[in-house]
């Protein structure tokens, strides 16, 4: 019964009695020794600049650190990139870490977590972006924080070399417990940089906020290794992926312990890439500096739960289930969180919700079985991403914190502002997926294409939402394209305006120099750059142990085969959406107000502009689903500590024996005679007792006898 | 017990002893509780002391051990010291008050 069912929701899974890929596996070599120096770098930089922090360095010397080591591990992973083989990946030890041993059960157990390389293509993919942008990001901060030039500069750089060391363990990591411990890393590294303005409350609220929504996603990461650690007796890549090459764990016959496993690491995976229902601490982690936004919340950290069910996709095939609920999830992540985008005004958080909707994306392309599409997704993702919150950065930087898209305009008619709008533009136009000369269109395409091809549970809506995104998707990006960069010049100063360089005077907004400049004109070239290698990661893929066959369409027709009309349809949708922003925002901007209004007018509808401008709500259902309660409880446990523990126990105990001696206190009377009487009466008392106790003794040996 | 001990008053036993110390034990016993006159208190004191130094000498004599009676005699040594002390304390507390009364000393209850 439930097997009839299981296969009519992923088939091709099901019918499989194990694993249905014998996926490449690395083996361990003595070669490339260096390139454990791809690691160790941004470590080094993170002592150095608490070295700078130490010595009180006033410069900017902790950005160059940071940039130079970065730099240079760039440099390395390029060229472990370019010495690597193909299909023959490779661990390389860097150093003994953990390594138990114990006696259990008649066999000796190892326990084996080194620190050790795990260098397959899937893990190059991800290092190069990760240390390319990584360093670009950091040579745009140079600039961007250098209002903070001190101590603050020199903890944001900390921070961000902290940040590239646990994703480089993350990524590169040949164990699950190394993962973890970059999975940690980085949540670390994220609390302390979207604290990094610490005076302010907002900032140190969502700091919290990432932080103990993180905690639920990695309770589910932590406890899915420890399911791996007690099926499979290892948290090592090679030797876990090693036994599900060898088979033997078919769905049909898998424990429940084994079934779990790709439910707990997906719990992982949701909150770290702010999948429903774990998101809501992204958009508010845009507190943040716009380079951490750019790095962290947008192109890499957010990526590694799509890396981790990527680089586990073996094991969520254990559960024929998974996969169609990491899609529907994905799925529902990307219209919830494009819906909300379309309504906000500030900028980054618009770019934030657009960050949730494409990692939505990235999970669509992993349920639906192309995990080349999310790979690639990802990758083009986290180009055309840092582009974006760059120049939303830059726009901040030079309007005095202003991020509100209705207070600024006309950009590109600024002096000095020509290469934030335009590169802005490629990015609006990659993230809309504008046909042929954006990588957005090639990445998003694969992904709905397939959702229309896979066998699954509802694939087909989960296409059509996909592509209802993709129309929003491009909608609200050229809505702050065009509010911002297009029609007539007007700006109001942010509120960092009266403590600026600025103060008192009139406002005048600082065009972004060079570095800034530069760096968004660099990754804007990668962004086009990445149109071309989508075989190259298509290639890296199918080397990695996140091959999987798609399956393919079965007829060849035109409408038979969704990649033949998946481009024109794509891109249908999203020229109508920049078509629709540009009626809304550009030729006829009154008219979004009145439709606003016209919306809020009429009672039936009137519940649509408020929802999706409130976020749907989805804040304050969690606080009265789960912090309401959570507050009650506590309030609760407070009253019982405060007056059951405190107050009856402790103070009660407390009480006793004064409670005892006022029994006793008459007896203190201060009369003389009465003293006398007591004693005489305790006399008498003593004497009958010395008198009558044999016959006492005798009295308590026969009730003893009588009853012994 | 008490006829027994009329009847055989020719000859004086143990019991007689400890009879007559019993009975000086409880007129002082009695006196010390009725009585408020401090004087008249330390009198009754000094009352159940004889009673209890007759009772050690009559089991000294009746055990023929010495110790009962070289006890007693600590004890007049000490009763002699102990009534100056006492008396002396009377007459401060008489001089405090202009009275002899127990009860006006009661300053140290609860």
């Amino acid at each position: 019964m439930l097997g009839s069912f299981a296969a009519t929701i992923l088939p091709i899974v099901v019918s499989s009695e194990s694993a249905v890929v014998d996926v490449p596996v690395a083996q361990a070599t003595d070669a490339f020794g260096w390139a454990a120096l791809i690691l160790w770098l941004p470590a080094l930089s993170t002592v150095l600049c608490g070295l700078c922090a130490v010595m009180k360095v006033k410069s900017k010397l902790p950005g160059w650190i940071t940039v130079g080591l970065l730099g240079t591990s760039f440099l390395l992973t390029l060229a472990l990139f370019f010495s690597y083989e193909y299909e023959n990946p490779v661990i390389i030890h860097a150093l003994q870490w953990l390594n138990i041993s114990w006696n259990g059960e008649g066999e000796t157990v190892q326990f084996i977590a080194n620190f050790a390389l795990y260098v397959d293509s899937l893990t190059l993919l991800w290092m190069l972006f990760v240390t390319g942008l990584g360093t670009l990001i950091a040579l745009y901060a140079t600039e961007y924080m250098e209002v903070d030039v001190g101590k603050g500069y020199t903890r944001f750089f900390a921070g961000i070399s902290v940040f590239l060391f646990a994703m480089s363990a993350l990524v590169l990591g040949d164990n699950l417990v190394m993962l973890y411990l970059g999975w940690e890393g980085v949540g670390f590294a994220s609390y302390w940089l979207i604290g990094y303005y610490y005076k302010k409350p907002s900032a140190v609220a969502a700091a919290k906020k990432a932080f103990i929504v993180n905690r639920i996603g990695d309770f589910g990461l932590a406890l899915g290794i420890y399911f791996i650690w007690h099926n499979f007796g290892t948290v090592e890549y090679r030797v876990l992926f090693e036994a599900l090459n060898a088979g033997g764990y078919s769905t049909e016959t898998a424990g429940w312990s084994v079934r779990a496993i790709p439910y707990l690491l997906m719990l992982g995976a949701f909150g770290k890439s702010a999948q429903l229902p774990l998101y809501v601490w992204l958009p508010d982690a845009m507190e943040g500096p716009t380079p951490v936004s750019a790095l962290i919340h947008a192109a890499t950290m957010v990526t590694a739960g799509v890396y981790l069910i990527a680089r586990m996709y073996p094991v969520m095939l254990l559960d024929e289930y998974a996969l169609p609920i990491v899609a529907w999830i994905g799925g529902l992540t990307a219209l919830l969180a494009a819906t909300i985008g379309m309504a906000q005004y500030d900028i980054k958080r618009i770019f934030a919700y657009s960050t949730i909707s494409q990692l939505g994306y990235m999970f669509l392309g992993l349920g639906v079985l192309t995990s080349f599409g999310a790979a690639y997704h990802v990758f083009t993702h986290a180009f055309f991403k840092a582009v974006l919150f760059l120049t939303a950065g830059a726009v901040m930087h030079g309007f005095a914190g202003q991020l509100d898209l209705r207070k600024v305009s006309g950009l590109r008619h600024m002096p000095g502002w020509r290469i934030v709008s335009w590169t802005m533009f490629y990015g609006c136009l990659c993230l809309a997926g504008f046909p042929l000369i954006t990588n957005g269109f090639y990445s998003k395409d694969e992904i709905i294409a397939q959702a229309f091809i896979t066998p699954g549970f509802g694939f087909v809506a989960l296409g059509v939402i996909g592509l209802i995104t993709a129309l929003f998707t491009a909608y609200y990006a050229f809505r702050v394209w065009f509010r911002v960069c297009a029609g007539p010049v007007h700006f109001e100063p942010g509120d960092d305006h009266h403590n600026g360089e600025h103060g008192g005077g009139e406002f005048h907004p600082h065009a972004p120099r060079l570095v800034i400049n530069l760096v968004l004109v660099v990754i804007t070239i990668g962004a086009i750059a990445s149109i071309f290698l989508g075989d190259w990661v298509l290639r890296g893929v199918g080397d990695s142990t996140a091959v999987y066959p798609s399956p393919h369409a079965e007829g060849d027709g035109f409408w038979a085969n969704p990649h033949r009309w998946m481009p024109w349809v794509a891109s249908a949708a999203g020229i109508g959406g920049i078509l629709l922003a540009w009626y809304f925002h550009l030729a006829n901007r009154s008219a979004a107000e009145r439709m606003k209004n016209a919306l809020l007018a009429n009672g039936l509808t009137r519940w649509l502009p408020t929802a999706m401008e409130n976020k749907w709500y989805v804040d304050e259902l969690y606080h009265a689903t789960v912090r309401a309660p959570l507050w009650i409880l506590g309030h609760f446990l407070n009253l019982f500590d405060r007056y059951v523990v405190d107050m009856f126990l402790v103070d009660g105990i407390a009480k006793l024996p004064r409670a005892l001696a006022r029994t006793f206190q008459p007896l203190q009377n201060g009369i003389l005679q009465s003293y006398a009487v007591s004693m005489a009466g305790g006399l008498a008392l003593v004497a009958v007792l010395v008198v009558l106790m044999p016959q006492f003794v005798e009295w308590v040996r026969s009730v003893m006898g009588g009853a012994g | 017990m008490m006829l027994a001990a009329i009847e055989n008053l020719g000859s004086i036993t143990l019991s007689h002893y400890i009879f007559t110390s019993a009975l000086l034990f409880v007129i002082g016993l009695i006196g010390f509780v009725t009585r408020r006159n401090m004087i008249v208190m330390f009198l009754c004191t000094e009352l159940m002391f004889q009673g209890a130094a007759i009772a050690m000498i009559a089991f000294g004599r009746f055990h023929l051990n010495a110790s009962g009676q070289v006890f007693v005699i600590f004890i007049l040594t000490v009763a002699a010291a102990e009534a100056a002390l006492a008396l002396a304390l009377v007459v401060l507390l008489y001089r405090r008050r202009e009275t002899l009364s127990a009860e006006v000393w009661s300053e140290l209850k609860e």
